[in-house]
This record gives C-alpha cells, structure tokens and sequence, in this order.
C-alpha cells in the first residue's frame, strides 16, 4: 500500500497502510511516543477505498485488514483516523488469540491492577482517564490483555478514545495532556483520543497482578455492593471478544481472575467520589 | 517472487523457511491469512526454528486451528445425535471429514460449516429432524427457499443458534442447473464408513468432490486452500493405495468430471509439485489463467487481478445455470435488492 505505519503498543505489532497520506500522518502524530515498528506484524489494517474512484471522489475509508467485518460502513476521509484505530480494534477483537482479552479498563499501582468493567457507556474510559491524575498508570482502555499462562494483565496502553462531554471533563482534569484531532460527526458524536501519560507508554512492557475487580457506573448517588464470583464470570465472558475461541485456556484463565480478585460494584456522581472509593478497596 | 507463489512454495517445502527476510514473511503470512491458510502453515512448519515473531503468530495460528477442528467435530457429533435413527452412518463432506478422518488434508485447516451428504430421498426426513433439534432458517425469504429446493444440491442452510453453527445438507455435490450431473448415488454407495457412525466419500470419490467443488462450481474463491486440499489427497492416497490413481481416472469419468479432476492435478502439480503418473502430467494454455486467477493477492491480503476475477465470477455464473436462466435469476435478485433499498430509505428516522 502507498502510505504505511507499524507501531507497538504492549506486546502487541500493527502494520497500517493507507491509500491516502492524512490517516498515516494523523497516526504518526498521535503514537509519536511509541515504539515504531517495521519488522513481521502481528496484526495488518488497510484503509482503502471501497470502489476505486472513491479515493478521489467523495473519498470514503473502508476499513480493512487481516480480520474483517463483512459489511462494515466506510468513514468519510476526515474520519480516518478513527477508521485506523476502529480497524486496529477490530483485529484485536477478532484475531488476539495470545490473551484472553476483556472489554475493559485498566490501571496500576506498585505492581497490581485495578479492571474496570461495564457496558459502553457505564464511564469505564473517562474514570480510567482521570484516574491517571491520581497516582494510577493506565493500561487499557478499550482492551485489557489477561495472560492465561500467567494470570497477569498485560498492558496495552493505545491513546484514550473519549466521547462527546467525557472530553472537556478530563481536558480540565488533565491539562496538560496531548491529545489527537477533534473528530466530529461520527457515529458515536465527537470523538478525540487522549495519548495516555508518558510513564504509561514507556511501562507498556511492565505487567501487573490483578487485585480489583471494578463494575463502575456514572450515577447520582453513590453505592457499592460485592459481586460474586459467578456473576463476576458471566458478565466477564460476555465482556470478552476471544473467550469462546480460546476454549479451555479462556475457561481456566477467567475462573482464576474471579477467584483471585476482590469485585465490587460502584456507583459514582464524579472522579472525587470514584477515586475515594477505589482508596478504601484497595 | 510473489508473496502468494512464496506461500505456495513454502507449503510444498517447508525447508524454503530459512531463506525468507523478515518482509518476505509479512507477505507470506498476510495472504496466507486472507486465503485461510495461515492454520496449514502453522502446521507445515510446526517444529522448525523460525524467527520469534512468525513463530508467535503461528503458534497462534495452531491454538486457533485446533478449536476449530475440537469445535467442527463437536457440531458433527451433534448433527450425528440429531439424524441418529434417520441416517447413519452421517457422510461428512470437506473439512469436517479431512479432520475426523485424520487425513493431511485436515492438519490445520480451518472449517467452517458443517457438510453433510444424504440420500435426496431422505432430504425430508432430515429437514424435519434438524428443525426438531433445534436448527433454523437462514434464509427466510420465500424465493431463495423456493430456488434452494428446486434448483440447488442443498437444502437452504441451516443454523443452530446456540452454537451458532452452520449445516448445508447436501444431497449430491453440483446444483441440478449445472451442466455436469454427479451421480449421487454412487457417491452414497461407496462411502467409507470411520465407525463411531461417520463415513466419508470413497477415496476417488473424495478428490473428485474437491475438484468438482473448484473448477465446475463457484468463482474459485479460497481456490488456493481447495487446491492444497487436492494436493495432500492425491499424495496421501497415491501412497497408500496402489490402485488409487486408475480408480481416480474411473471414477472422474464415471461422474463426467475427468476434465476438471485433470485439471485439479495438473494445477497441484504446478503450484505444490505433486508426484503426479506420467499420463496425467503436463500443462494446457488454459492453465495459465488458472493459476493467474488463484494467486490474485498481494502481501497486503488484498485481491489483486480484477479484470481476472470479473472473468471467472462471469463463468461461474454460466457454470451453474444456462443463461436464460441466469438473466431471469440477476433480475429477481436486482429487483428484490433494489425494492430493499427503496423500503430502507422511506424508513421514519
């Protein structure tokens, strides 16, 4: 392809290539930080136009790789950052088979982790965010990478996906964040990535042991409850992309996180009240 | 050299491993992975000292091709339970049966719905106890079901939801439109029973099925998986079986299918040097757009070659059904898409 970018993110390669320049360029500037990468890939994202006029006229971004969704929609070029990080994602979700992998947040301290949890929506990314300026590295936002061999969690720090008014919030949190391009008009609304914090990115080889096991809600009165074993696991197989391909493996790894973690549920009005609440448990 | 000839040689001679740079590799595993080979790979290679990076995505590779193999004999099992009474033994089709009969063919090879063969006049008694065990529909659009069943080789797929596996129940191995007419009922007779009530085509039988399925039907999609299919059959039975290569010949001719099993083993020999007997050796001009159409990708796992698969896809349209036909076919599926369209778009928002 005409325009190609490899980067590392954890222990995970990608490969990128692009018809068009501004994606990889776009790339480049928000993974400036990572390691790049040029050798054998683990993972290879296309962005090419569907038809081969549409990378002039009207261009629209089809997003495509070694694991594909067979009618996925193609994005306008303006979005084709978020067509990049929507494909790395999509290889992770369909081809990591090395990690169990769960959809969820991350963060560290002294070695041990805290797994955030929940439904789309439930402010695992914005509490994961702000939790960074509070003496926590992130580790993932989107996926966290559970080693079944290990039981740790490997980190996989790629730039926060932040949505509409979880933006401000944080930007005033974290003032002196970097961030991607605005990106609006999207599926989801606005879009813009945080790039995590510099010690995250360089500690992206550095796994922990899970201690916390957190189901966060956005709520206006705060609460927390235990949650059992059993239930931890099934809303953990639902929360998993690879669960049910890696079989036995997937089985073992996922009743030792359950049985090895404290779980509770929290409900929280804002980062002060969350943070507060993590204190205690942890 | 490109990425798709090096796969194709690398699958034939696994020692070519050493002499690949790291570049070479990402093409290499890049179309192997968009032509669902990179499990065969895996395999193929299993054992030898390779750079840690390929060997980590291969070992994936391996992990994945083993589920799937534990998962598609798990479904043959349940299909087995289901039919147990109205069948038996179950005939296994394609890669489910490579894999339960242990064959090279099966070492790594990804599978994906489960095939079945069944006598035509058991067809509904095997409809009504899959329904029964809890399969369903795919297709509930009146006229594919109708076409299906007048037309096809298959009843409409089946799905089971729980498991979210699919079933085509075959009753012969070409749509009745085509030009060529297997006989199925040979393919019944000669099946190889495995014992724990599974059977597979006869040996002949099995490679003329895989030829049938690559050249007499379809636009040769994943042509180069069935291609290496073809090549592990013919090496693994022309081994062991001294007659194997005259009961190849017979039974081609038997199901008017000796020019597409000739042309499946003078391909496999081009592409992965099969030890072929004189008399079947040799090239034909019209290989050549063969072997053009099944190396049509790049290391990027992109389709390459348009103008060349536009030419097939157009064949296997007339392959499988004479053109008056196919015009009246396009046209109620172009209608049918078209009223589609125009139903979403006057959708309330």
């Amino acid at each position: 392809m005409k325009h190609v970018f490899g980067v590392q993110v954890g222990p995970v390669t990608f490969r990128i290539g692009s018809a068009w320049r501004k994606p990889i360029t776009q790339l480049q500037a928000l993974y400036r930080d990572y390691p790049k990468d040029g050798g054998v890939p683990d993972f290879t994202v296309r962005l090419a136009p569907l038809r081969p006029w549409r990378r002039w006229i009207r261009p629209a971004v089809a997003i495509g790789g070694d694991f594909v969704i067979p009618d996925a929609a193609p994005l306008p070029l303006d979005q084709g950052l978020l067509a990049a990080e929507m494909g790395m994602n999509l290889q992770m979700a369909l081809g990591q088979r090395r990690f169990l992998l769960l959809h969820a947040a991350a963060v560290e301290r002294d070695g041990c982790a805290i797994v955030l949890t929940g439904e789309s929506g439930a402010g695992k990314s914005t509490l994961a965010a702000l939790l960074q300026g509070r003496g926590w590295r992130l580790m993932a936002d989107e996926f966290v990478l559970l080693d079944p061999m290990t039981g740790l969690i490997h980190p996989f720090p790629r730039p926060v996906s932040l949505k509409n008014d979880s933006i401000d919030v944080v930007a005033r949190a974290l003032p002196h964040s970097e961030w991607g391009p605005l990106i609006s008009d999207t599926p989801k609304g606005t879009i813009r990535h945080l790039v995590p914090q510099a010690h995250a990115v360089a500690g992206a080889k550095s796994p922990a042991r899970p201690r916390l096991l957190l189901f966060p809600r956005f709520c206006a009165a705060p609460d927390q409850r235990v949650v059992g074993a059993g239930e931890a696991f099934v809303r953990l197989t639902q929360a998993s992309t690879n669960y049910v391909v890696l079989g036995e493996r997937g089985f073992l790894a996922l009743t030792r996180l359950v049985s090895d973690v404290t779980r509770v549920a929290i409900d929280y009005p804002d980062a002060d009240t969350a943070a507060a609440m993590i204190e205690g448990l942890w | 050299m490109t990425p798709a000839l090096t796969l194709t040689r690398l699958l034939a001679d696994a020692t070519a491993a050493s002499s690949l740079d790291p570049d070479a590799w990402t093409g290499v595993l890049g179309v192997a992975r968009a032509e669902q080979l990179i499990g065969t790979l895996a395999m193929r290679l299993d054992g030898l000292v390779l750079p840690r990076r390929v060997a980590e995505v291969l070992e994936d590779a391996k992990a994945t091709a083993l589920e799937g193999r534990r998962q598609a004999l798990w479904e043959a099992e349940m299909a087995r339970r289901a039919l147990s009474g109205v069948i038996e033994p179950l005939i296994l089709l394609k890669g489910t049966a490579f894999a339960a009969a242990g064959l090279d063919a099966g070492q790594g090879r990804s599978i994906g719905d489960l095939d079945v063969l069944v006598p035509r006049a058991k067809l509904a008694q095997v409809e009504a106890a899959l329904l029964a065990h809890g399969w369903v529909w795919v297709k509930p659009d009146p006229y594919d079901d109708a076409y299906y069943r007048q037309w096809m080789h298959e009843l409409p797929p089946l799905v089971h939801p729980e498991r979210d596996r699919m079933i085509d129940v075959h009753h012969t191995i070409l749509p009745l439109t085509a030009r060529r007419t297997p006989d199925a009922n040979q393919l019944i007779a000669n099946a190889v029973p495995l014992g724990s009530g599974f059977a597979t085509l006869g040996h002949p039988d099995m490679v003329v099925h895989a030829a049938v399925h690559l050249f007499g039907d379809g636009d040769l999609s994943g042509g180069l998986r069935n291609l290496w299919d073809i090549d592990r059959l013919l090496r693994e039975f022309g081994d062991e079986e001294e007659c194997f290569w005259t009961e190849l010949g017979n039974c081609a001719a038997e199901h008017g299918a000796a020019d597409v099993v000739a042309r499946a083993v003078r391909l496999a020999d081009a592409l992965f040097r099969t030890p072929v007997p004189a008399g079947w050796a040799g090239a034909r001009p019209t290989d050549r757009m063969f072997l053009r159409r099944l190396l049509a990708r790049n290391g990027w796992g992109q389709e390459t070659r348009p103008a060349t698969r536009l030419a097939f896809y157009i064949r296997s349209h007339l392959l499988r059904m004479p053109p008056g036909m196919l015009a009246r076919h396009l046209w109620i599926k172009w209608r049918k898409s078209a009223g589609g369209k125009e139903r979403l778009q006057q959708a309330p928002r």
